[in-house]
């Protein structure tokens, strides 16, 4: 009896020796597999411009979401794994942004996309995410009609840039008030002829005439995108004899007409009004700032007054040796919403991080009161700051903001939604 | 299409003499960087696709001597003299080696090119766009006449061209070296034959014809912002132009810069929406017309 239960007992031990060795093995064998998991980069996937003539929208961009990144990865990811930005060349193309979204997805192993290209490009990506569904963060295209046409919306769809409407209306409201002042009924303009020149243009001047009933907008100059020579243009103002002009062109063919404008003596005695004037790139490199000049802020130090907004210009110049552009603060706040929302789902369900996006509110340095909202309605974000004022050549820019008042906003954008249709 | 407004400018002194001078602006430099590209393609038979990028460099090498001298001239200068230069090396290395090869090939090596210069460029002065701004000499009140306005600084730039106009047709009708070129456009095996070396007039013709496109470039720095890519819509412009006045005609590239010049001018007045409509519509009745251009040679 007493050598059975031995035997029993040493069979016990071995039988737990065993088992013991056997757990410590697989333990072991799996224990690599998990650490890869926990190291295994998010990649998120950025399609953007950067080479031909707006690669400045793609390097702006990719500079703000890189810092976004870095901030993210040294607080330490996700429970110890890293995101890792895939950035593309699109060449400025549509066709090419939808081809290298799907390549980003489908080859790269990226599980969503901070999509920064320009509207065109932008409306390509959008209907790759609606065919292929993965999470898509617009955060360059400011063309309303992405985010506020019902057609356009999709589930996993979002827009993290200003929109063209909210502009208008800030815009009307403080060009309406300086109208009135200065007694400017006889306008015209000169716009970009394509879809954002023409749709900025005819939303500026719905709420300037809002605002103020005795604005006539006597003619509409419409130079081609990125055309060298602007004077045909500027010789059709000079016989229109505006009192003020308007104008959405950007970017160096805005420093263009600037130039020309200046030399035939344009700008004098009259007022402009051009909503991209105030953007480093473009203050920078007009030598003098003509008097009587007026825009909305793009990106500027000063707007919001705030130490935090003031901070990331400081850190983005430091590391980039280069002002932060509108296209920066743009996917700086794209890139915040994303990983919040990695964060808070603790995962990269589309589905999961769609659900947490519609209404999510984050802290920003570019927000009117410290704070960035996704509207859930429509997947564009409100509450960011929108000032327009007069220019001076030197920091602060734009010394007098006339600050966007949201709750403005937010009214008449509604009613322009029901007048396009975009809500009953 | 407005043609109450372009008959009510036409009948406007003040309107007239603003829009005939902003054509004759428009086309000035068209007509430099054109002329550069006619006379490429008259003598060595090639069309350089990347004429645009040669004036894309020359506002950038102009920029950047205007930026260490202060002298818009010497900056002009030395843009014209940089772009000659480079002109020369692409010639030497790559351009000579397609001669008589397939267009399309020829337009490989220029497109390759294209995008070497855009990214050099890039990498070189950056991506954001540039801007010279206007010399402290030019910040003039414009002109002002019979009503009409001309701002200083394109006086300058009409002047200029239109003394290079008269040089350019000097030297080739009038010197030895024009005689040479003329030669060596019409018959090149029968002029090497001669005893010329015609190597080096293809090298020197492609270094001028560079030349004038860099410094268009650098004419116009002043007043147009540079980016990246900034050749490409000039290119477009300067074939239509040559198409027009005929391609390896020099009196042609005038005659068709300023025929652009006004169309673009006086059809932002009287059809605003339609100019470059206009302008390939007017490159294809000619083409239909007289396909050898309005100076070409015909060669049936």
């Amino acid at each position: 009896m007493k050598k059975r239960s031995q035997a029993i007992a040493s069979q016990q031990r071995r039988q737990i020796i065993t088992g013991s060795i056997a757990a410590v093995g697989l333990a072991s064998i799996g224990m690599p597999g998990i650490s890869l998991a926990q190291n295994n980069p998010i990649k998120i996937g950025m399609p953007t411009i950067l080479s031909g003539r707006v690669a400045m929208l793609g390097e702006a961009s990719r500079n703000a979401a890189i810092m976004g990144v870095e901030k993210f990865n040294a607080a330490g990811g996700l429970n110890g794994r890293p995101v890792e930005l895939v950035i593309r060349d699109s060449k400025g193309k549509p066709d090419e942004a939808a081809r290298i979204t799907r390549e980003l997805v489908n080859s790269d192993g990226c599980e969503m996309i901070l999509d920064a290209e320009a509207s065109s490009g932008a409306f390509a990506v959008h209907e790759v995410a609606r065919d292929l569904g993965f999470l898509v963060i617009h955060t360059c295209s400011e063309t309303s009609a992405l985010t506020a046409d019902p057609k356009m919306r999709i589930p996993n769809g979002f827009r993290a840039a200003r929109q063209g409407v909210h502009d208008a209306i800030v815009g009307g409201d403080y060009s309406g008030k300086v109208a009135k002042e200065k007694g400017l009924k006889r306008w015209m303009s000169i716009s970009p002829d394509y879809s954002y020149g023409k749709d900025t243009t005819a939303e500026f001047f719905e709420y300037l005439k809002y605002f103020n009933k005795d604005i006539e907008v006597v003619n509409s100059v419409w130079p081609k995108l990125f055309q060298a020579d602007y004077s045909e243009s500027i010789t059709r103002l000079l016989q229109g004899k505006p009192q003020a002009i308007y104008s959405c062109l950007w970017g160096g063919d805005l420093t263009s007409f600037i130039d020309q404008a200046s030399i035939y003596g344009l700008m004098k005695d009259r007022q402009f009004f051009g909503v991209n004037m105030a953007d480093y790139a473009v203050l920078t490199a007009i030598k003098a700032v003509p008097p009587n000049i007026h825009s909305g802020n793009r990106y500027l130090k000063s707007i919001p007054k705030t130490q935090q907004n003031a901070a990331w210009c400081d850190a983005y110049l430091a590391k980039f040796k280069t002002m932060p552009l509108n296209w920066s603060w743009e996917n700086a706040v794209g890139i915040d919403l994303m990983l919040n929302a990695i964060k808070q789902t603790n995962g990269t369900d589309t589905k999961k991080m769609s659900e947490a996006l519609k209404g999510m509110t984050i802290d920003s340095p570019f927000g009117t009161n410290g704070k960035i909202t996704m509207r859930a309605s429509d997947h564009t974000i409100i509450d960011y700051a929108i000032a327009w004022g007069d220019l001076q050549p030197k920091e602060p820019y734009m010394p007098n903001p006339y600050m966007g008042n949201w709750k403005t906003v937010l009214e008449l954008e509604k009613l322009w939604m029901k007048k396009k249709g975009y809500i009953s | 299409m407005d043609t109450e407004a372009l008959f009510e400018c036409v009948t406007s002194m003040s309107c007239l003499v603003t829009q005939t001078s902003t054509g004759l602006i428009v086309g000035s430099l068209l007509f430099l960087v054109a002329t550069g590209l006619t006379m490429i393609f008259g003598v060595l038979g090639v069309v350089n696709f990347a004429h645009g990028s040669l004036y894309m460099l020359g506002a950038y090498i102009a920029l950047s001597a205007f930026r260490l001298t202060d002298s818009f001239i010497i900056a002009t200068v030395i843009g014209a003299l940089g772009v000659g230069l480079f002109s020369l090396f692409f010639e030497r290395f790559f351009m000579r080696r397609v001669y008589g090869a397939d267009v399309l090939m020829q337009l490989l090596v220029c497109y390759a090119f294209i995008l070497i210069l855009d990214d050099a460029v890039k990498i070189i002065w950056g991506s954001e766009f540039q801007s010279m701004g206007m010399p402290a000499y030019f910040q003039e009140p414009p002109v002002f006449l019979a009503g009409g306005v001309i701002p200083v600084f394109y006086i300058y730039l009409i002047a200029i061209s239109a003394a290079i106009a008269v040089g350019l047709w000097l030297l080739l009708n009038k010197t030895k070296i024009g005689k040479v070129v003329r030669a060596a456009a019409v018959n090149p095996s029968m002029t090497s034959a001669l005893g010329l070396n015609t190597s080096l007039i293809f090298a020197g013709v492609f270094a001028f014809g560079g030349a004038l496109a860099g410094l268009a470039g650098a004419l116009a720095a002043p007043v147009r912002s540079m980016s990246p890519g900034m050749g490409f819509s000039v290119l477009i412009e300067s074939f239509i132009v040559t198409v027009i006045g005929g391609m390896g005609s020099v009196s042609g590239a005038l005659v068709g810069a300023l025929l652009i010049g006004l169309i673009r001018s006086f059809g932002s007045i009287g059809f605003p929406y339609f100019i470059e409509g206009v302008m390939f519509i007017a490159m294809a009745a000619i083409l239909v017309l007289k396909p050898s251009g309005i100076m070409g040679k015909d060669n049936r």
